[in-house]
């Protein structure tokens, strides 16, 4: 590790100050940022440490409805909060099938949304890649590329991004709020994260200096909070990334799809809201055939970035299962492994 | 040798738990659970400094240039090390203990012959600085073509490994001419011990005299390596290595970023800490060999055997080579009047292979254990029953009767457990909503590998013994068993043994590994602790200030840390007391399970070669280690996920010294298995030969969450033949079958065979 600045700002205008200067960066849970620092991954030299920012690590009932979910709120707390889990069961469900239990204590819901991907060749410093070091190539796109992405990637990245939690967040029309030299604007999530285009080192529409302040989600989240599901395929039942996973939330009156809610992790480069699909939801009947057909929806601009056409495949599935799942209804007990297709295992272990 | 064996079997708690068969908890518990306990790099001393290695990450070809001025001159550094600083070396011997080439030793390369090889190492005052430092330098190459791994198109077919080949009757013939025929291909990839403690070392000199302080699974014969190296006698070379953050094999070889540190150190006169970065530990050494197995077996309709022909290649390094015995359950698990076994090994630009847990008998395994369940559903007869009517009542290849097998036991009481009656045959026929249900057997087996230990036991003046021994203890229990062996045979509580460990000054041992340890250690220590109690007692009856010399007794009791005559009409005192009486001190004695007539070299050699361990098959027995796996798996229909949802295994370890910690070592090698057969896997970008996933977020092991409770039962009985004490090996056997019976509960599941491991989810969509 290089040595580095350390600043502590007391206020938050203090640490948008300070991280507009170029090589700054914001600490706060470090569960990845260290990691990548240790890795010779990212150099920053100078950290603005915000764990100690007033008002942050607040979650708050917004007047207008909806709810404010401050960004140094940790995961575990998040999902642990009996009225959180309650009204916004599938986020809740994200949160505990992500990571171990040591790092969703220590992982913020700011710093879950600026996760860098888990692909290898970013890790590799002896790799190129356009991400990290923008101009050099992708390695991935040509090389082992099994659980890249299958849809938005292009020929500078076919990276994804890692996180659990934005997925259903992004579903349920969450909103960034963030702080910058310019005060303080809100960006849709779905709109947070941007696809690699020819710049994929720009991962978020963040500019120097803009800090996560909170995530909110709108008064009608809640609404879905009887019928939705997040739903994970990954390798081994706990401390993995997906290969694919899906967040399916549904309203349904009479046999029929009043609303509907359906997105993506682990095939893109952005947690991957699927509107065409939805738009085929609503109205339609509730049954498997319409799941299929959302299912074909949802992947239809889907390709393979290399040997994982699997993945296509996969995804379709888990879209048919998170809708149904969803439509099940949501169980009233967080399942013994979250998100896990295993979970109703007998004596499956409760601490995934 | 033959001793007499108490019978109070596997008492499970009370007094009999710390007697040799009671199940004694791990007596070095409390100190690594406090963190007490001071592992390798831990020790803290004065004026420490940090090395940090600069690997190639090219995989063939030549170093051309290193640029190291920028790291000369970062803060802290001492030193920047390259192939060519690096002089006076000398190769050492191998583990056979043959005579080295009489030429120098670079542990840093020039010529490249694998991504990762270390190149170039810098040491500074602290980690940081040189962390800083190693990111200064710049490599450059002459690149050439790689063998990227065994299925490059320039690998080839390989080199014959005569000494591999077994061959019995005429087996392709017979297979021309069987009923029923099958042949199938079997792939396993590379595979990587992973232990939770990374490889590394503290290196120290004082004049020509080096210590080392370094996780080791062989202190005797890295000490050997050492001083081969740097040119000093054995003597001058101590390893100090109390406890091991796991090894599973990877732990018993000195290796070049061991020779780099103590140069180092040597070089500036100061300790030298250098540990591998967990991608290095991928690289710095061997992992499991990738192999391919063809595997053809002719049978008669009723199931039997007629003939098996076994082809098996591994992969190794372009300079070393490995070999990992792929026809070595082949030839054994089952009768067949015909049999042939041959082995290539394939030069590929990899680090060389090493040894993990089960070499050559897992893979080997893996082939023969899913063949013969292709051929039960080829003739239609339960995957149990076929195992039965083939069962080898004699070793087939050596032809000498099993010193024990209670594999027919091992059937019987893990089918019983499991409740396999139930199984309904067809694939696909028992499920759970989107889940399909498998139920997969297989057998495994180990040889019974001995050699020689040596040990120490003194009987203190307050009446606490204590054990010396160079041996190690990497979590499979060595102090408490040993401890145990002492207890018992001196008739004193467990409580009152300290078993000393781990530093090359103590008497000594040979390589653990192999699962030889328990068997050799429980010997010594028995005969050095019977010595001990010899002089004790006569002592006791001979010594004019005992209080025994007045009772002219042949012999005495010792019980409970107290002497008394057999018929307790005399006095009953302490150890303390007595020796207190007659003004001793301590009563010392050591034992050793060498031959009476060895000589100063034979013990060198046993210690620090592996070129005097006993063949399993010398004199009219076979020795092996058996057991029988049950494993249910869930597979999840849509999207090809398989789960391990319980596990039955039933295991002939011969006579376990401490029950508890031989099923800890059980449970450790079917987890061990299920990772092997469901997650690991190196992958090998094919550009530039590097390893993918070199990391633990990348390299799957399995996680709490994937393993089932697991019931390991013992059918095991004494085997005189095998040990002093009647053990089997332990820690190498569980992993063994594990994987076959999870790809035969698979195909029972899904109907689809997976001959490739690991069973990855796209295999089954």
């Amino acid at each position: 590790m290089r040595d580095f600045d350390y600043i502590r700002p007391a206020t938050i205008p203090d640490a948008v100050a300070a991280a507009a200067q170029p090589g700054s960066a914001y600490l706060a849970g470090g569960t990845n940022l260290l990691d990548l620092m240790k890795g010779g991954i990212t150099s920053p030299e100078r950290i603005v440490d915000i764990t100690r920012l007033p008002e942050l690590d607040r979650v708050e009932e917004l007047p207008e409805g909806g709810l404010r979910i401050g960004a140094l709120v940790r995961n575990a707390d998040l999902a642990h909060d009996p009225s959180f889990a309650k009204a916004y069961p599938a986020v809740a469900e994200a949160l505990l099938s992500g990571a171990s239990a040591q790092l969703r204590n220590a992982a913020t819901v700011g710093g879950n949304l600026l996760q860098r991907t888990r692909c290898s060749y970013f890790y590799d410093t002896a790799s190129p890649c356009n991400r990290r070091e923008p101009g050099s190539g992708c390695s991935a796109l040509h090389g082992e590329n099994r659980l890249h992405a299958v849809l938005g990637w292009s020929e500078a990245c076919i990276a994804t991004h890692p996180s659990d939690f934005c997925v259903p967040l992004v579903a349920l029309d969450a909103v960034v709020e963030i702080e910058g030299k310019d005060g303080r604007r809100h960006v849709t999530l779905e709109e947070f994260h941007r696809l690699p285009g020819q710049t994929p080192q720009r991962e978020t529409v963040l500019e120097p200096g803009d800090l996560i302040v909170a995530v909110r989600l709108p008064a009608e989240a809640a609404s879905f909070a009887a019928n939705a599901r997040y739903l994970k395929v990954r390798e081994r039942t706990s401390y993995a990334f997906a290969v694919v996973s899906a967040a399916a939330a549904l309203t349904v009156e009479g046999g029929r799809i009043r609303a509907a809610r359906l997105a993506l992790g682990g095939v893109a480069a952005k947690p991957w809201r699927a509107r065409a699909a939805e738009a085929l939801l609503i109205g339609a009947p509730a049954e498997e055939a319409s799941f299929l057909r959302a299912a074909d929806a949802a992947l239809a601009e889907a390709t393979p970035s290399g040997d994982n056409a699997f993945k296509i495949e996969l995804a379709r599935r888990i879209v048919v299962r998170a809708l149904t799942s969803a439509l099940a209804g949501t169980p009233a007990l967080m399942p013994a492994l979250p998100a896990s297709p295993f979970s109703n295992i007998p004596g499956a272990r409760h601490d995934a | 040798m033959t001793v007499h064996i108490k019978s109070h079997g596997d008492a499970s708690d009370g007094a009999f738990a710390e007697a040799v068969g009671g199940r004694l908890s791990r007596v070095d518990g409390p100190a690594k659970i406090t963190g007490a306990a001071r592992y390798a790099v831990e020790q803290q001393l004065d004026g420490l400094v940090h090395a940090v290695l600069v690997d190639s990450t090219i995989a063939a070809g030549r170093v051309r240039a290193i640029e190291t001025a920028r790291a000369e001159a970062a803060p802290g550094v001492l030193k920047v090390l390259t192939p060519d600083s690096i002089v006076g070396l000398r190769t050492a011997s191998d583990w056979f203990g043959t005579p080295p080439p009489d030429k120098p030793y670079f542990p840093l390369a020039r010529d490249i012959t694998f991504s990762g090889q270390h190149v170039a190492a810098v040491v500074a005052e602290t980690f940081e600085q040189a962390v800083a430092a190693a990111a200064l330098i710049e490599i450059s190459y002459d690149e050439t073509p790689a063998i990227v791994d065994l299925n490059d198109a320039k690998a080839g077919d390989g080199i014959p490994v005569d000494a591999m080949t077994k061959e019995w009757g005429d087996a392709p013939a017979a297979f021309a001419a069987a009923p029923v025929r099958i042949c199938a291909a079997y792939n396993t990839p590379r595979e990587y011990q992973a232990p939770m403690e990374p490889h590394g070392l503290i290196a120290r000199w004082e004049d020509d005299r080096l210590t080392v302080w370094e996780p080791s699974q062989w202190l005797d014969g890295m000490a050997r390596t050492y001083a081969e190296w740097f040119s000093v006698p054995f003597e001058n070379v101590r390893l100090v290595s109390p406890y091991i953050g796991g090894g599973f094999g990877s732990k018993a070889l000195a290796l070049s970023h061991g020779a780099v540190a103590a140069y180092a150190a040597r070089m500036l006169g100061r300790p030298v800490k250098l540990v591998l970065t967990r991608p290095q530990t991928f690289t710095g050494y061997g992992g499991r060999a990738a192999t391919r197995q063809t595997v053809t077996i002719g049978a008669a309709q009723d199931g039997l055997i007629q003939s098996i022909v076994h082809r098996g290649v591994n992969e190794t390094s372009i300079d070393g080579m490995w070999v990992e015995p792929l026809g070595s359950v082949t030839s054994i698990m089952y009768a067949t009047p015909n049999f042939s076994s041959r082995q290539n090994v394939v030069r590929v630009n990899s680090v060389v292979p090493g040894a993990m847990r089960a070499p050559g008998e897992n893979p080997s395994a893996f082939g023969i254990e899913c063949a013969i369940d292709e051929l039960a559903y080829e003739v239609g007869i339960d995957p149990l029953e076929i195992r039965l009517r083939n069962y080898a009542e004699q070793d087939p290849h050596a032809r000498k009767a099993w010193s024990t097998r209670q594999l027919r036991e091992a059937f019987a009481t893990g089918a019983e457990r499991f409740g396999w009656a139930a199984r309904t045959p067809k694939p696909r026929s028992m499920r759970d909503g989107n889940q399909l249900i498998g139920w997969g057997v297989a057998a495994g087996t180990y040889p019974v590998r001995r050699a020689h230990g040596e040990a120490i036991v003194r009987i203190l003046a307050d009446g606490s013994v204590e054990v010396e021994s160079s041996s190690i203890d990497m979590g499979q229990g060595t102090y408490t068993i040993l401890a145990q062996t002492a207890a018992e045979t001196l008739g004193v509580p467990a409580d009152s043994v300290v078993v000393k460990l781990g530093d090359s000054r103590f008497p000594r041992a040979g390589v653990t590994g192999g699962s030889r340890l328990a068997g050799v250690m429980t010997g010594a220590v028995y005969k050095a602790a019977t010595s001990a109690l010899d002089q004790l007692v006569g002592l006791a009856i001979s010594d004019p200030r005992s209080p025994f010399h007045a009772l002219q007794a042949n012999t005495l009791v010792v019980a409970n840390g107290r002497i008394a005559s057999p018929r307790g009409d005399g006095p009953d005192v302490s150890i303390a007391e007595l020796l207190s009486g007659i003004g001793l001190d301590r009563i010392e004695a050591s034992g050793d399970t060498m031959p009476a007539n060895s000589t100063a070299e034979d013990r060198y050699k046993n210690y620090t070669t592996i070129s005097m361990a006993l063949p399993h098959t010398e004199g009219d027995y076979s020795r092996h280690s058996w057991c029988a796996h049950f494993i249910e798996v869930r597979v999840d229909e849509d999207f090809g996920t398989v789960r391990v949802s319980r596990v039955v295994s039933a295991l002939d370890s011969g006579r376990l010294y401490n029950p508890k910690l031989a099923e800890s070592q059980w449970k450790g090698g079917i987890i061990m298995g299920i990772g092997q057969a469901l997650l690991e896997e190196g992958i090998v970008d094919r550009r530039h030969g590097r390893i993918v996933n070199n990391n633990l977020a990348d390299y799957l092991v399995p996680t709490n969450a994937d393993i089932p409770d697991i019931e390991v039962i013992s059918v095991g009985i004494p085997d005189p033949h095998s040990s002093a004490l009647g053990g089997k090996g332990v820690g190498e056997l569980a992993i063994v079958g594990v994987a076959p019976a999870i790809a035969n509960a698979v195909f029972h599941a899904t109907g689809k065979r997976i001959r490739d491991l690991p069973i990855t989810l796209e295999k089954l969509i």
